[in-house]
Formats: structure tokens, C-alpha cells, sequence
């Protein structure tokens, strides 16, 4: 006997299943199929190529007019269903009703819309069905138009990508930190974000959407951060919600998406529901796989045969064309799982499997995803990759590879590529010398070329460029890599920093082929230091890179504990300064306090979560942060000099106060301590700082690279300049030039001895346009860096960091 | 018998980052890693007592701020030389909402206070 069944929804779920159905057992069923879009089953998620232009929308239609006729489905397309009557087995729509024996439910999903001031301004639109593309097809045509995409998912990019060959002006604003970070790490979302600025896409991470503005129409998007971007459409594809609405009516069993059995049944027997408005044990679906599999298993079930739907694994593939990449699985770092970074960066490849039990449970790739569905198969098999693990990332025609060429970072550099910057020597001229006289060492490419002929830093990558161009011939003297994350030591990373332009820390792994995905706690603050140094503009601070006492402004003790000292100008105080911290040792019970070797007061056993408060107590007294927890400039040690003592020769105090208040802030590569002696007695100390000044009656002698800790050592002389100025201007170009070639964590007396005495005096004392050009990029980099980190953290910044996030086992808390 | 509560939400933690929770048997860090998956352990190296909640996380291992031990988030195992644990305490995530159990805590707590 023929049974009816009425389905409620037209799209790729419900269409896959009638074919099921129809195939199965013909005539089985008689069908009436509605659906809220005036037209058929079409293949939705082949509606970016059609919005870039590359189909037409007869391309992707599923089921023609012809098709339903043939297998005698009565259709109401553009007929929205209002109700299901359950009672007496029939749907209402538009006051007409449909008798059911069964019903299937597939009304998928809708766009979720960010609830913002703004939102229902004309302009504002999803990117879900063929009406959504013809708007935007539309307001393309205007020339110069604006586009903001909201959400950098697959469905946002896509679309952003579409907009972009339609012409517009495209911007994508994505509250992540990285693009896609659902099926993405780190490293891959830096490639695609790239690839997308490459096309001229603008993309703007970690973007809080505030407000979308018009005056009766959509003209502008405005971020929390004070950015407005100008906009004619603004597409929201920030996620989908699975569209339950007739069902929740209906009183079937309702949580995000209609819940369903194995068999795809709902809590009613006569009613079942596929795709993405169903949920099946706790998970929504919005990937076409496992709609499809849906789809097979409701077929069976409505022709009483045993089917069951599983839980699967899915695969992402952005449909963009000329870009690659493929997600799958879980690729979440753990300790019973390792990992196969493969990165290539002349080519722009990253591959990454997550192995656990010599079995793949996650890959990700960019760039080369060839071998993607063979990862994938092996992944939801389970197979066991023990055998092949060496040459697994190479991919299935590659087994049985060579080792990885440590010069590719070097040999990817084009020939412009600068490698000595204290010479201004490039790639290309350092290759051409070789090549054209023959030169076969390291001493002879520095005789020719004058390449790491200076401070030495480039050495490793020259003799890199030598072994590229020399062969094997030439064998390179061991560098001691930064850490096991990378072969490159710290000099090549910097130089190669600079070189490639690489102004984040995952394109500095991309780029320089990190061997992990996130790094280690050696290396992560070094690149960090690196990128602050060499971009003060346009590099943001990345503070889970940081060491815990430059995350939150004080010094961790043993006790987990903190001391706070504040900066003291000079070592300069006076009784009001002095009393406010006597209120606040008071006021927080701060067991101890303690004068500093750098002529400070430190405050001693200050907990965690006390610090804001004590910081605000500090700053009303007019304090800042002191600093003494940096790798940065910490004190200037003065004494009293010729303002009361008979010896003294010049201000001491006044110029030790100046540099101070002149340098604060700024970072370095390890902890940089100075000092000002107002005669030779040296009362400061001045003689054993990483910089100190002796004050004589002709002027000022610089004296730098002296140590006073592990090793002892007195300082070198820099030499003698007239006047407090030039004292000030060749104090910071030193360390400007120690900022910028130093090896994070390396002491000035162990950078400069290893650089020589010599070529420092002569870059900072004798070159005064190089001294001017030091300086000049230091005064810059100020502008960034001259933040009082305490007074940010009082108004609010990482108050997340001092406040427990909860408590937990507590009588009250368990009740 | 599990006793699930929320402890908070993921967008709480920072990636790569952590945040504690105040229990009775001391303080407990919750991380965040960057590919989002969470873990707890007890905040308190076994070597000299350092706060690992303030250490840096790299993959699903974090180092103690005070002398660089590293340590497993899943296993609270020490990495390399090191030997020592730290205890590991299971979270459950609900979309955004992280949850712990107070029952396993309680436990702990009740062990605790009969051994002494």
C-alpha cells in the first residue's frame, strides 16, 4: 500500500534522501516536498564558485523539474510549513493542510546573526541560499564597492574570496586570532591569511564586531578596538544555528538541533529529520559527509530495512581555487601524542600529522594537499604508520626520502636579500663574488665582499650562502641552534627576520621551517624579543610568549610571591615618595622591604592577586613601574656628583635621572643596568655596569661591557665626549646597536666581546651617521615602548591574570 | 558520583595561557592551549613549589616559572631529566563552558584531612 510522506525541506539532505528512497523501493511512497526557496534541491555548497562567477546556478542544480516528475513528487517550493499536527498527522501551511503517514523533517539550518546595533540595516546579509548570492552579485556591480565579511570560517572565506574576483573591496574581520581556527593551527591560519592578503583581501584578527552604522543603510562596520571600516554590504558568516522551529512547536524532543535516534528518528516514531537541524548524540552536523550518510539511513528506515548512523570523522577543504588546504581530525597537542612538522617556505607548504599510538588522529595541510584523502583514510582506519614513519609526511608516492636540506630557508632568500647589514652586503653579491673569483673561505668571502666582515652576527648565513653555491665542498662550522625547535642559531634567525620581512611568530616558524607547531619556552620569548626589537610599529606583543615576571610586572619569588619596585629617577627620592610606600607595606602587609644594589626600594612578598591595588596606591604617589623584573633597562645608578660633593665634576645625578627618563621601557635583550660617577672615585660604581659614565672635568668617559654577577668584569672604554648630549646619543646608539645584534639573553659583555671593542667604537664613536641612525631608530622605537605597564594594568588590562578564575570543592560550592 | 560545575568559560583562558581555581586542596591551573583543548593540574611544581599556572605553554606543556621544569598537561608527568608529577584533574567542556569535577575534588580534599 502506498503510504504518504510529506518532507519539509528542499535542500542536499532531504534531496539525497528521496533518491535513497526512490531507488530502493519506487513507489513505495507518495511524496509532497516543501520548501521555503521558490526552487529545487540545488548543491549548496557550490554556491561560492557560482557567487565568484566560475558556475551559473544551472550548474548546480541537483534535481530538475523533470526529475520530480518522473518520480511523481507533488512540490510546493517557496511554501513555507507553520505547523505539524500531530495529533491528526497533518502539516499546516499557508492554510492549507497536508495529511502524513511520515514526515521528515530537513529544514537545515539558518545564519547566526550577531546580535549588534545595526544588524537589520539593508545591506546586512547572510551567505546561505541563491538569493543571498544574487544580492551580493548585485551590489558588486557598483564600481569601488566595499565588502565586509564577518567571520573568517570556511563560509566567510569563500565568500570573501568570491567578493574579491567580483571586484570589490573586500575586508574580513575574524574574532579569533587566527583565520579558521576550528580547523587550523596557528601556522596554517598565518599561510592562509597571506595567501588572502596576497589577493589584496584585507583580514583583521581578534576583531570584535561593536556596531554596524548607517543612516537607513548599511555604510560601515565599527570594532570595539576604534577601527571603522566603510562598507556597502556587510555579509555575516560568523556560524549557523540548526533551524528547529516547527519541531520545538510540535513538541518533539528539541536541544540545539532536533535530537534523533540511530535511525534518524525523532521522538515521535512517524517522524524523522535529517541534516543540519538534527542532533545525534550531542553533535550537530554542518559538513555534507555525514549529511549524506543521514540521508542513506532515513531511507532505510522509512522502507523498514536496519541501517544506523555513525558518528564520523570529517574532512575540511576550503573551496577557493588556487588555494590548498585540508583539515581533518584532531590535531590538539598532547603527551601520548607526537608530531611531523614538514614546512617548506620557498614554496609555501606546511604539513602537519598528529600521530597517537603510531596512528594519525589529526593532520593539517597547506599549500600541497595532495596526499590529504590518503592521510584521511589511514586516519579514520586506524591503520598503524609504525613501518613507514619516516617518510609518512613526504606522502603516499614519496616513501623512502632524503633528510631535510638545512640551507632551504637560505636558498629560498632571493638575491636582493640583505645578509651582512653592518656592510649592506645582499645574497646576490655575495654568490656572484664566489662564483666569479673562485673564492673558497670564509676569509676570502670577507676579504671580497666584506660580508660578516664586522660584527660577525651573519657568519652562519654566509657560510650557508657558501655551501649553496660551493656544494659539498664547502663545509660550514657547526652554529648552535636557538633551540631543538629549529636548526638556525639566534644571529641567523635575526638577520633572517629582517631579510624576509617576517613580522609575527608564526611566519617566522613558517619561514625559517620550525620543526614544532608552537614552539618551546626557549624559543618563544627570543623570537618575541626579535619581532619587538626589529618592528616597534607594527608588531604586537605577544604576551603567552612573555616570562611570567614580563607578563605581570613584578618578580616571581620562591613562594610564588612577588616584589614590586618602583622606579626611583637616579636613585633620587624624597619624603613624600617615601611615605607612600610606607602606607602601602602598611596597607598590604608586606613583610619585607629591601634596598636595592641598584639604589631602589623593593617590596617584598606582595601576593598576586594584591598587585593591581598596590600599583594604584603607588601610582597616586606619582610612581611607575621600575622595571625591575625586564629584560630591559633597569636602573641608573648615580651619585650625589657636583651638586654637594667637592670632588664631583659635572651633575652626575641630573644626567643619570635624564638617561633614565630618556631610555625607560625600552626592551633589550637581556637585563641592562647603568650608572653615573660624578668623578673617578667612581662612588656609583660606574666601572663594572653593562654601560656607566665617569664624569672628568673635559666631559664624559663612556665605559661599557662590565660585569658584576656570575662573571666579574670592569668595563672597556668607550671613549670621552664633551658634552651631556653626546653622552646621551652615544649611550643609546650602543645599546640601540646592542638591541639589534645581541642574542636574547646575552649580556652586553658577552655580545661585545664577541663582536670586538673595536668594531663597536668605530660604529658608534667614529661613524657618527651610523650613531645618528641608531639613535633615531631607538627614539622611534620609544614611542611604542613608553607605556607604564602598571598604570594599564590599574585601569583594567589582563585583569584576567591576578584574579582566580574560580573555586571549586568548597562546602558552599558543592552544595 | 561525578559532580560536574562550570569553572568558567574557554574565552576565560588565554590561548597558550592559564587561569586557576581556588580549591581546598590548594590551588588548581586550568590551561588553554593553542589549539584550544584544556587541562588542570594541580599549581604547584614538586620540585620547589612553583607556580605553573605563571609558566609558559608550549604545545601541551607547560614550564615551571621558577627553574624550567616541563611538564605534561595530560599526564602531569616532568619532561626529560626531570623526574617528578604533578596531579591531573579532569575537565569537561561544554561548547564554550569548561566544567570540573567537585566531587574528585572533595575526595582529594577528604583523603587529606583523614591522613593527617
Amino acid at each position: 500500500m502506498t503510504q504518504k510522506l510529506v518532507v519539509v525541506g528542499a535542500g542536499m539532505a532531504s534531496g539525497r534522501a528521496l533518491e535513497h528512497l526512490f531507488e530502493a523501493a519506487p513507489g513505495a511512497f507518495e511524496v509532497t516536498l516543501f520548501g521555503a526557496e521558490p526552487r529545487g534541491n540545488y548543491n549548496r555548497i557550490m554556491l561560492s564558485p557560482v557567487l565568484a562567477g566560475e558556475k551559473s546556478y544551472g550548474d548546480i542544480v541537483t534535481h530538475d523539474a523533470a526529475w520530480y516528475a518522473e518520480n511523481g513528487v507533488a512540490c510546493r517550493f517557496g511554501e513555507t510549513v507553520t505547523k505539524i499536527d500531530r495529533k491528526r498527522k497533518v502539516v499546516v501551511s499557508k492554510g492549507s493542510e497536508t495529511p502524513y503517514d511520515k514526515l521528515l523533517i530537513a529544514t537545515g539550518s539558518a545564519p547566526f546573526i550577531i546580535p549588534v546595533a545595526g544588524k537589520d540595516l539593508p545591506g546586512v546579509m547572510a551567505f546561505r541560499d541563491l538569493d543571498d548570492v544574487n544580492a551580493m552579485v548585485e551590489a558588486a556591480r557598483k564600481p569601488g564597492a566595499k565588502a565586509v565579511v564577518i567571520g573568517g570560517g570556511l563560509l566567510g572565506l569563500e565568500a570573501a574570496a568570491a567578493l574579491k574576483l567580483r571586484g570589490m573591496d573586500v575586508t574580513v574581520l575574524h574574532l579569533m586570532g587566527h583565520l579558521m581556527e576550528r580547523q587550523l593551527d596557528p601556522a596554517a591560519g598565518y599561510l592562509l591569511k597571506k595567501e588572502l592578503e596576497g589577493r589584496g583581501i584585507k583580514v583583521h584578527v581578534k576583531a570584535q564586531t561593536k556596531a554596524i552604522l548607517g543612516d537607513g543603510r548599511v555604510e560601515a562596520v565599527a570594532l570595539e578596538d576604534g577601527t571603522i571600516y566603510p562598507a556597502d554590504i556587510v555579509v555575516m558568516a560568523v556560524g549557523i544555528r540548526p533551524e528547529t522551529r516547527i519541531a520545538v512547536d510540535a513538541g518533539l524532543y528539541v536541544e540545539r538541533g532536533i535530537v534523533v535516534s540511530d535511525q534518524m528518528v525523532t521522538s515521535d516514531p512517524d517522524i524523522l529529520a535529517v541534516g543540519e537541524c538534527v542532533e545525534h548524540e550531542n553533535v550537530c552536523y554542518g559538513l555534507v559527509a555525514p549529511l549524506y550518510d543521514m540521508a542513506r539511513v532515513a531511507a532505510k528506515t522509512l522502507i523498514k530495512e536496519d541501517a544506523a548512523f555513525r558518528p564520523v570523522e570529517t574532512a575540511t577543504q576550503l573551496k577557493v581555487t588556487g588555494i590548498n588546504l585540508y583539515s581533518a581530525g584532531d590535531f590538539a597537542d598532547g603527551d601520548d601524542r607526537e608530531e611531523i612538522v614538514l614546512r617548506d617556505a620557498s614554496a609555501g607548504v606546511y604539513k602537519r600529522l598528529v600521530l597517537k599510538q603510531n596512528r594519525i588522529v589529526g593532520a593539517v595541510m597547506y599549500g600541497e594537499t595532495s596526499d590529504g584523502a590518503w592521510f584521511f583514510d589511514m586516519l579514520r582506519k586506524g591503520t598503524d604508520i609504525a613501518e613507514m614513519r619516516e617518510t609518512l609526511i613526504f606522502g603516499q608516492a614519496y616513501q623512502g626520502g632524503s633528510p631535510l636540506d638545512p640551507t632551504a630557508a637560505v636558498a629560498a632568500l632571493p638575491d636582493d636579500a640583505e645578509i651582512c647589514g653592518c656592510n649592506g652586503v645582499c645574497k646576490g653579491k655575495i654568490v656572484s663574488a664566489i662564483t666569479s673569483k673562485g673564492l673558497t673561505s670564509l676569509d676570502d668571502v670577507r676579504a671580497h665582499t666584506k660580508a660578516s666582515a664586522s660584527c660577525g652576527s651573519c657568519t652562519g648565513l654566509v657560510e650557508q650562502v657558501m655551501k649553496l653555491t660551493l656544494g659539498d665542498s664547502y663545509n660550514p662550522a657547526a652554529v648552535q641552534p636557538m633551540c631543538t625547535c629549529t636548526d638556525l642559531g639566534h644571529d641567523d634567525v635575526r638577520r633572517l627576520i629582517k631579510a624576509k620581512g617576517l613580522k609575527t611568530i608564526p611566519a617566522v616558524m613558517q619561514e625559517l621551517e620550525w620543526k614544532t607547531s608552537c614552539g618551546c619556552a626557549k624559543c618563544r620569548p627570543a623570537l618575541n624579543y626579535y619581532l619587538v626589537c626589529d618592528w616597534p610599529d607594527e608588531y604586537a606583543d605577544d604576551y603567552q610568549s612573555r616570562f611570567i615576571n614580563e607578563r605581570v610586572h613584578a618578580n616571581i619569588q620562591k613562594d610564588g610571591t612577588y616584589s614590586v619596585v618602583p622606579r626611583m629617577w637616579g636613585g633620587v627620592t624624597n619624603a613624600a615618595e617615601l611615605r607612600a610606600i610606607a602606607d602601602v607595606v602598611d596597607k598590604f602587609n608586606i613583610p619585607a622591604v629591601k634596598v636595592t644594589g641598584g639604589q631602589r626600594i623593593d617590596m617584598l612578598g606582595v601576593k598576586k592577586e594584591d598587585l593591581p591595588e598596590v600599583w594604584a596606591d603607588l601610582g597616586k604617589a606619582g610612581f611607575v613601574s621600575g622595571h625591575a623584573y625586564a629584560k630591559g633597562l633597569r636602573t641608573v645608578k648615580t651619585c650625589v656628583g657636583s651638586d654637594w660633593c667637592r670632588f664631583g665634576t659635572q651633575d652626575s645625578t641630573g644626567l643619570g635621572i635624564r638617561i633614565e627618563k630618556f631610555m625607560w621601557g625600552s626592551w633589550t635583550p637581556a637585563k641592562v643596568k647603568m650608572a653615573v660617577s660624578g668623578c673617578p672615585r667612581n662612588c656609583a660604581e660606574a666601572t663594572c655596569k653593562d654601560v656607566g659614565v665617569i664624569c672628568v672635568d673635559s666631559g664624559f668617559e663612556i665605559h661599557f661591557a662590565g660585569a658584576a654577577g656570575l662573571d666579574i668584569k670592569g668595563t672597556e672604554k668607550l671613549g670621552l665626549v664633551a658634552s651631556e648630549e653626546e653622552a646621551l646619543e652615544v649611550i643609546v646608539a650602543l645599546t640601540q646597536m646592542y638591541r639589534e645584534q645581541a642574542r636574547y639573553l646575552e649580556r652586553i659583555y658577552k655580545w661585545a666581546k664577541r663582536i670586538g671593542y673595536d668594531e663597536i667604537r668605530r660604529q658608534i664613536l667614529d661613524d657618527k651617521d651610523r650613531r645618528k641612525a641608531y639613535f633615531d631608530r631607538f627614539v622611534f622605537s620609544q614611542k611604542f615602548a613608553q607605556v607604564d605597564p602598571w598604570s594599564e594594568r590599574v585601569s583594567g588590562k589582563d585583569k584576567h591574570e591576578f584574579k582566580p578564575m574560580a573555586s571549586v570543592g568548597f562546602a558552599e560550592a558543592a552544595e | 558520583m561525578s559532580d560536574w560545575v562550570e569553572i568558567g568559560r574557554l574565552s576565560d583562558i588565554p590561548q597558550r595561557g592559564a587561569r586557576c581555581v581556588d580549591t581546598p586542596i590548594g590551588r588548581i591551573a586550568v590551561f588553554r592551549t593553542a589549539a584550544d583543548e584544556v587541562y588542570a593540574i594541580e599549581d604547584r611544581c614538586p620540585h620547589k613549589g612553583g607556580p605553573l599556572s605563571q609558566g609558559i605553554v608550549h604545545g601541551a606543556q607547560v614550564t615551571c616559572p621558577l627553574h624550567n621544569w616541563v611538564f605534561s598537561l595530560e599526564t602531569g608527568f616532568a619532561q626529560g631529566a626531570d623526574e617528578g608529577a604533578v596531579r591531573t584533574f579532569a575537565l569537561k567542556r561544554d561548547g564554550e563552558r569548561i566544567l570540573m569535577d567537585a566531587s574528585a575534588i572533595l575526595a582529594a580534599a577528604a583523603a587529606r584531612i583523614a591522613a593527617e
